[in-house]
């Protein structure tokens, strides 16, 4: 195998150098399912036929997500002879420019984002001194927007299975101690040394062993395990192949949600090529010594996230938690000793073994080591998929790589850890992200959800919007979590409706308390964060709705009210026609009216109008 | 396709109760919900009871038991979509497609569902027809999108 890995692994840094120094055009385009929804396949077809007709061979790669979302669709060329450039935002009018200039034409630095290779372009910069880039590390996601996650050779050439090799030669101590010294902690939410919960597997009695790879990301809000799968998937494949080899399994799993289909297309191109290889299969881990994965896909429960619930899926029934212990490494799948990570988790594993366990540890604080993924969104200006080390504080994240709030607005709380975690305000923004010192401010890390929030978003709607969702997916099974979800809603929905007493808040209290307490599984003991944050941060909003009747927000509908302001109308009647309950009165060219007892505040006048006359106002209910 | 032709659909999985699922999710594409006689011939293949059958295909959120429309138009609840306004989304697509929340239009057209996150929220709000993503959307985009479609 180390002999035939060796052949593989030159044949692929062959083509890849082929690739990187082409005497032909090489273009680029990020087809993941960001890129996509943003109009890459669209670009991807304007490119090819405008340079189709012409007397040129080009080369095209469809590659992962690079990461900043908001600059998609990404474009990437590499002209023989001339720097690499990535270009930004390239619609059909881009992809026209674009393809001129492959043709021999000018280059659209207007759409330049930033150059990528070694060479380098007077007035554009690198990209990783791009401010979206400056404060990254890019680890795990070193491959995503930049290999074929179609071509195995691509993730061979960049280091792919070379981890896998080492840890095959490796002694199996020496693979926990490796992992040990990483300090690895897990990266689906809890946070658990990974090299511990190995070892836990590997103590307990039981012949059959099983690997479960945990792709379900049901985090409303995060894509990063989305990502990695749709950019590199072998990373993750490896990463399962390793702890297979360590814990002494021939079967993993990968429980993937049905709503990332072109994740689960990947993943299956990826296992057929990782069998070819002889990555996965009969002697996969050495002369007969086998291992496979298979994909199993969600079906649409969020607490299938959850470990044992997502082992009782896999085992083809309702996805509720059970009890623990006996934790999964003990009695998992079958009742058999199963590991579980998640899909980063597992990434950095590859990672790890690729580089070693000190690379690793290289960035971090002194309890979380490496970097770690996140999703940056909401209201800041360049949404997407960073990676920083452990330990950057959140003012770097949303201010340096975000870029900072939407223009026009102020922040106001950035929530971490989705319906598990909490809301945090200004003055917390300087705490470092790492596990310990995010529980302390009373929120979590979890899978890497960062979501900002400006003036406009009321924090009493917010966390009314997690409760719905908990309430929502939480599967029935025990009381506190079934029944007090659904209390905990009906109190924010009455405070957000204008029916709030003087009470409620510190009803609020009680009961998130024991909803923590009482729940069964991690889905009721942390669904009211989000709740106790608010009240902890944002009390006055709370008291406004309550006592002076009032959202300081003006988001919520039964506070509010829409006007039309004298000077900015111009009548030009397009509320009026657009208006779903005829409440818009004026004539043309004339002051236009909304007629308060019919309107039934759906925004639709203030999104239509393009002169800023609608205004939001403050009513009482 | 007719219920009575699940065979090919089902022989490619083991009949045994952990195909349970996978059964369920190819007999609705195939058939695009689960009619109540395809869940006793499910049943059957998988050797479990109806009544376990219709207990897991409950439980998911992914099966339908009513026939859905040729496009299914799902709006992103995700937090990001939250924060960007989707329920303005929403409540246009319940304006325009002239159906709430779960329903079909009687042309069997256009289905309108929610779903819990598409994970495209860097480009938020977002909704997905047929697992296709458009996103970036305003309800003015929105009325337009399929305005144009329904008339
Ligand atoms: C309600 C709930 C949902 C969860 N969802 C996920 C998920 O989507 N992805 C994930 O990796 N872990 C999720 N977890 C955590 C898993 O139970 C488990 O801790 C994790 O997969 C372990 O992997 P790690 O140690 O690599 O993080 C969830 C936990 C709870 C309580």
């Amino acid at each position: 195998m180390t002999a035939g890995f060796e052949q593989l692994r030159q044949a692929a840094e062959e083509q890849w150098d082929r690739l990187t120094a082409s005497d032909t055009p090489v273009i680029t385009v990020g087809t993941a399912t960001c890129g996509r929804s943003a109009g890459a396949l669209d670009t991807l077809d304007v490119l090819r036929g405008e340079l189709a007709g012409r007397d040129l061979e080009v080369r095209f790669v469809e590659v992962g997500c690079l990461g900043p979302c908001y600059a998609e669709p990404l474009v990437t060329v590499s002209l023989p002879g001339a720097a690499t450039v990535c270009f930004a935002s390239v619609d059909l009018k881009g992809a026209r420019k674009i393809a001129a200039y492959v043709a021999g034409g000018e280059l659209p630095e207007d759409l330049a984002l930033a150059t990528t290779g070694p060479d380098s372009i007077p007035g554009i910069p690198d990209l990783m001194d791009t401010p979206v880039m400056k404060g990254q590390v890019r680890r795990v996601l070193r491959n995503c927007g930049v290999v074929d996650p179609g071509d195995i050779g691509h993730s061979l050439a960049r280091g792919a299975y070379s981890g896998l090799q080492r840890a095959i030669e490796l002694e199996g101590d020496a693979r926990i101690a490796e992992l040990e010294r990483s300090g690895l902690r897990g990266r689906g939410g809890a946070g658990f040394p990974v090299s511990r919960k190995w070892n836990f597997c590997i103590d307990a009695p039981g012949d059959t062993r099983y690997v479960i790879c945990n792709a379900d990301e049901g985090d409303p809000g995060a894509f990063m395990n989305r990502s990695l799968l749709e950019g590199d998937p072998h990373a993750v494949l490896e990463g399962m192949i390793i702890a297979g080899l360590t814990i002494g399994a021939a079967e993993g799993f990968i429980y993937c949600r049905a709503e990332y289909p072109l994740a689960l297309e990947r993943l299956a191109v990826a296992i057929e090529q990782a069998e070819q290889a002889g990555f996965l299969g009969p002697d996969a881990l050495g002369p007969g010594r086998p291992f496979r994965i298979k994909v199993k896909e969600g079906a649409g429960a969020f607490v299938c996230g959850e470990e044992t619930a997502l082992i009782a899926s896999l085992e083809g029934r309702r996805g509720m938690p059970r009890p623990r212990p006996p934790f999964p490494a003990v009695s998992g799948l079958w009742g058999c000793p199963t590991v579980i990570n998640n899909v980063e988790t597992l990434a950095s594993v590859a990672l790890i073994f690729q580089h070693g366990a000190d690379w690793y540890a290289e960035y971090g604080t002194a309890r979380s080591k490496g970097t770690k993924t996140f999703a940056l969104v909401g209201n800041v200006k360049r949404p997407g998929l960073v990676e920083v080390p452990l330990g950057t504080t959140l003012r770097e994240m949303i201010f340096d790589i975000g870029g900072g709030i939407s223009s026009g607005h102020q922040f106001k709380a950035v929530q971490t850890g989705g319906p598990s975690g909490g809301c945090l305000p200004e003055d917390k923004l300087d705490i470092p992200v790492d596990y310990e010192s995010l529980q302390e401010a009373g929120t979590i890390m979890g899978s890497g959800g960062i979501v900002v929030m400006d003036e406009r978003t009321c924090m009493v709607d917010f966390a009314r919007y997690f409760l719905d969702f908990a309430a929502d997916e939480s599967c029935g099974e025990c009381g506190p979590c079934r029944l007090g979800t659904r209390q905990l809603l009906r109190i924010l929905e009455d405070i957000t409706q204008g029916k709030g007493s003087a009470s409620d808040m510190e009803l609020l209290e009680g009961l998130s308390h024991n909803v923590m307490r009482g729940s069964l599984c991690g889905l009721g003991q942390t669904a009211p964060n989000p709740v106790l944050t608010t009240l902890r941060y944002f009390r006055d909003e709370y008291v406004a709705h309550i006592e002076s009747r009032t959202c300081p927000a003006l988001a919520c509908r039964d506070f509010i009210a829409f006007e039309i302001d004298e000077e900015m109308c111009n009548g030009c009647t397009a509320c009026a026609v657009l208006c779903p309950v005829d409440g818009i009165t004026g004539d043309r060219d004339h002051l236009h009216e909304i007629n308060a007892a019919v309107c039934i505040k759906c925004g639709v006048c203030s999104d239509t109008c393009s002169f800023g006359a609608v205004e939001t106002v403050s009513a009482r209910p | 396709m007719a219920t009575n032709n699940l065979g090919p659909v089902l022989s490619a999985f083991e009949r045994r109760p952990e195909s349970l699922i996978s059964l369920l999710q190819a007999v609705q594409e195939s058939l695009g919900y689960l009619p109540p006689d395809a869940l006793g011939t499910v049943a059957r293949h998988a050797r479990v009871p109806r009544s376990r059958v219709y207990g897991v295909a409950s439980f998911y959120s992914q099966f339908r038991f009513n026939p859905v429309g040729r496009q299914r138009v799902a709006v992103c609840r995700g937090t990001a979509c939250h924060v960007g306004g989707a329920r303005f989304i929403l409540e246009q697509l319940e304006r325009t497609l002239g159906i709430p929340e779960g329903q079909t239009t009687e042309d069997m057209e256009y289905s309108l569902e929610t779903v819990a996150c598409i994970g495209c929220c860097g480009l938020a709000p977002c909704i997905s027809v047929n697992d296709e993503v458009s996103a970036k959307l305003t309800p003015k985009k929105v009325r337009k999108q399929f305005k144009q479609a329904r008339k």
